[in-house]
């Protein structure tokens, strides 16, 4: 369905993404992991086109949308969240949602009615009204996820949607996250939160210093202590043991 | 058609002039550089200090040049207050909030001085407001030579002033990092006023050369902003010598433009320098790109 | 369906005026009013709906007003046909403007300064120019027939301008429930955001400068045919630009009834500091200085945001 191919991208003399290439399937969950500082987030911001590439191409569903705006990318199926939230702060949360909506819907009422859907299906139906601005971390991640859903995407880019989220309420994300993909959404993921990546991830990429160092099922590469301190640090160790020990 | 007899009057008026626009642009690119704001209130306040200049000598007898001593203090207090108890707590997150304000402020200014001084144009007479030097075979008056070297003086002396003062230093760490000025102490809305009140400050130089050779109205501010602006892009903004450089080009381009074109055909190319600077090279002529 | 009621009540309210009000002189208050509504509404959909605020807009009043007087005084084109062309031509420049800014990324304060710029230039070139009648100005030659588009009666004139106003609300209230203007509000609250679920940013902020434009122009086409005289600085000058833009946040940006109200408030203190002052040149501009800056600096949703205090939403749109 994606297919990433020798992609790289230099800011200011540094490799921010150094020659990845990646296949994603239809229909499955994988994952993109790795330290902070990785290029995981400009590699999500090559694909979805955010950012031009220096040099490989991107291509989705069979097309070539190297260097394609966001928008046609959007367009074409393939649709991020932020990590970083960015709603639109002053509007409500059904307001924010049918934005995403209007991608395939021309009418109003009926992208409003589909904000209603979406919400429920990411757990907001309870908030519709609320002002987007006073949602709470966890709510607003949702709702990154629900505008994005609303544009019915191919595939989904889900960049740290858990980040930020005390266990409980990122115990209940995960099945919100499965049922999207039972719905016929296929969906990649940049996740810190291991517990996630164990549960969700049928494919994980291990990425350090704009470099893919290891790829497989999430279990066997984190499962593997030389996998863990070679390459994705102490810092990541730790996290791994708190994600354990928090589930 | 450009016989250089003619066209090199018209280039030394065009650095001469330039220089002065120079001199208020500084304090633009000043404020620019630091509070990362447009003061579109610059125009009013040069006019003001313009006035002050005026009734200093109406009043009092007192010489332009000698008004030196007050004006730019009196501006910096002005421009020191006015970034403290209005601009500063206007953003609200967005900077067209702050253009909004500024903008407000120069009507309000604008029209005060039009209620109480009426818009009648007022010059100051001085004995050497007629005479000229020779440069190079060309005749410039006085006033001009006298306030193109004041602007230099002026750009070396806020650029020496940045680099080797404490509080020169503290400007330009909030200039480059603010919040990590924050955290190392220095009083940032403090700072903010300070730069404010010196580029106001430098508006009070400006009105003490500019007054011998200019005239004041209440909308005498008009002609200067968008040039001022055009100056700040053009030299980029924040740069002082970008300023000093930009002035002079400006100045050029206008009195050479007119020589060409005609007076007031003359002034389209400067605004479609500040256009195409601002598509093409928002960074400035001299600048790089972040 | 209930604004749409409250907006057409207000309308048919508004038209009786002329029938009630005889004195010329507040007809014409009412007149510049409305007059104020409108171009406080033109840059509402610009600056209040897709948050890209104009320090120019009188550029594209301008060219409406100059489209319908010089293609009526040299070629003698009937000033209703002037109309559809000023406010053609009020759109188009206004999407040329648009394409060559957001083409080049200008945004925030940038955008408003380089408005203004071209407002300038276009100030210069109507001051050299023949055809407009440079700097002296240009002027309609009168023949006070409906047809021509001037009127014996004031109250006429009132209509008409009440009719574009009308034309422009409506655009407006159609905006709050639409996808153009759900679009255009994702784009002034946060343009990558919107990009990221498929919005052309690019493309909404051209509608927006196009309807914008296109409103500002019929302005211009009724100033020209009620005064019949232009020159450079009415047109292009800053007053106008300023009145626009003051009108939209006094009375609170991105919202349909903002700009009335503000019109309504800014009018009603003018025409009280008249009498409170008497005629002072510039009080009147003192005033809208100051409310700028009150607003501004403590309430920057403008006045609608008083009608509801419970809410903190910008957009102010009910569903």
């Amino acid at each position: 369905m994606l297919d990433v191919s020798n992609l790289s991208k230099t800011f200011g003399g540094l490799r921010a993404v150094d020659d990845v290439s990646l296949t994603v399937a239809e229909g499955s969950i994988s994952a993109l992991i790795g330290p902070n500082g990785a290029g995981k987030t400009t590699l999500f911001a090559l694909i979805t086109g955010f950012h031009r590439p220096d040099g490989g191409a991107v291509r989705f569903m069979g097309r070539d949308v190297t260097g394609e705006k966001p928008f046609r990318i959007a367009r074409a199926g393939m649709v991020r969240t932020f990590q970083i939230v960015q709603p639109f702060a002053g509007q409500t949360v059904r307001e924010n949602i049918a934005v995403g909506a209007h991608l395939h819907i021309a009418d109003r009422t009926a992208a409003l009615s589909k904000a209603e859907d979406v919400a429920r299906k990411v757990g907001l139906a309870d908030r519709l009204d609320v002002d987007a601005a006073d949602l709470t971390v966890a709510g607003r991640k949702r709702l990154e996820v629900a505008r994005a859903l609303a544009t019915d995407p191919k595939l989904l880019l889900l960049d740290e949607v858990m980040a930020g989220l005390n266990p409980s309420e990122i115990r209940d994300v995960i099945p919100v996250i499965r049922a999207i993909r039972d719905s016929g959404v296929t969906i990649l993921l940049i996740e810190h939160v291991m517990q996630a990546v164990m549960e969700l991830g049928e494919q994980a990429w291990v990425l350090n210093q704009g470099r893919l160092i290891a790829e497989g099922a999430p279990r066997s590469l984190a499962g593997d202590p030389a996998v863990i301190e070679a390459y994705l640090g102490q810092g990541m160790a730790r996290r791994l043991a708190g994600g354990r020990a928090d589930a | 058609m450009l016989n250089p007899t003619i066209l090199w009057p018209a280039i030394l008026n065009g650095v001469t002039t330039g220089a002065l626009y120079a001199l208020i642009a500084l304090g633009l690119t000043l404020i620019y550089g630091v509070l990362h704001i447009i003061n579109f209130a610059h125009g009013a306040l040069l006019m003001v200090a313009l006035y002050i200049v005026y009734f200093l000598f109406r009043l009092f007898g007192l010489a332009p040049y000698l008004s030196l001593a007050i004006v730019p203090p009196v501006m910096f207090a002005l421009g020191y207050a006015l970034q403290r108890g209005v601009i500063g707590r206007a953003g609200h997150g967005r900077d067209e909030n702050i253009l909004l304000v500024t903008l407000g402020l120069s009507i309000v200014i604008e029209n005060l001085a039009l209620m109480l001084f009426s818009s009648d144009t007022q010059t100051v007479e001085t004995a050497y407001g007629f005479s000229t030097v020779s440069v190079l075979g060309a005749f410039i008056p006085v006033p001009k030579a006298v306030a193109f070297v004041g602007a230099v003086v002026t750009a070396l002396a806020l650029w020496a002033f940045m680099s080797r003062t404490d509080l020169g230093r503290a400007i330009r760490a909030v200039a480059k990092e603010r919040k990590g000025a924050r955290l190392v102490g220095i009083d940032v809305d403090h700072v903010y006023a300070m730069s404010f009140g010196i580029g106001v400050g430098v508006l009070g130089i400006a009105a003490c050369l500019l007054m011998p050779s200019y005239y004041v109205t209440p909308q005498v501010g008009h002609g200067f902003i968008l040039i001022a602006f055009t100056i700040v892009v053009l030299g980029g903004m924040g740069s002082f010598l970008g300023a000093l450089i930009g002035g002079i080009v400006i100045g050029v381009v206008e009195a050479v433009g007119g020589l060409m074109l005609g007076e007031s055909l003359g002034q389209i190319g400067i605004f479609a320098i500040f256009i195409l600077i601002l598509l093409f090279r928002p960074q400035g002529l001299l600048g790089h790109r972040a | 369906m209930k604004r749409l009621f409250l907006l057409l009540a207000l309308f048919a309210a508004m038209a009786l005026v002329p029938l009630v009000v005889r004195s010329e002189f507040w007809l014409n208050v009412c007149i510049l009013t409305v007059f104020s509504a409108l171009i406080g509404q033109a840059w509402n959909i610009l600056g209040g709906y897709a948050g890209q605020f104009s320090f120019g807009h009188a550029l594209f009043f301008g060219v409406g007003a100059y489209a319908v007087a010089v293609l009526q005084v040299h070629l003698g084109v009937n000033p209703w046909i002037g109309l559809i062309l000023g406010a053609a031509f009020g759109a188009g420049v206004a999407v040329a403007v648009g394409w060559l800014t957001f083409r080049y990324g200008l945004r925030g304060s940038y955008f408003a300064l380089v408005t203004l710029a071209f407002a300038e230039v276009f100030r210069i070139l109507a001051n050299s120019t023949p055809w407009t009648g440079a700097g002296e100005g240009i002027m309609i030659k009168l023949s006070p027939r409906p047809s021509m588009m001037q009127f014996k009666d004031l109250g006429h004139y009132y209509w008409l301008l009440l009719a574009m106003t009308l034309a422009c609300y409506l655009t407006v209230w159609w905006l709050d429930r639409s996808r153009l203007g759900a679009r255009m509000l994702a784009v002034r609250d946060n343009e990558d955001a919107a990009a990221a679920i498929g919005v052309d940013a690019f493309a909404v902020k051209l509608q927006a400068m196009a309807l914008s434009g296109l409103f500002m122009g019929l302005a211009g086409v009724f100033y020209a045919q009620r005064y019949l005289y232009l020159d450079p600085g009415i047109a292009f000058g800053p007053t106008e630009s300023v009145e626009a833009l003051l009108v939209a946040i006094v009375g609170g940006i991105g919202t349909l009834f903002g700009p009335l109200m503000g019109a309504v408030v800014l009018h009603a203190l003018s025409e009280g500091a008249q009498v409170a002052l008497g005629s002072l040149p510039g009080a009147n501009m003192v005033i809208y200085g100051t409310v700028l800056v009150l607003m501004v600096l403590f309430m920057p949703r403008g006045l609608a945001s008083l009608t509801r205090p419970r809410s903190r939403r910008k957009g102010g749109r009910d569903a």
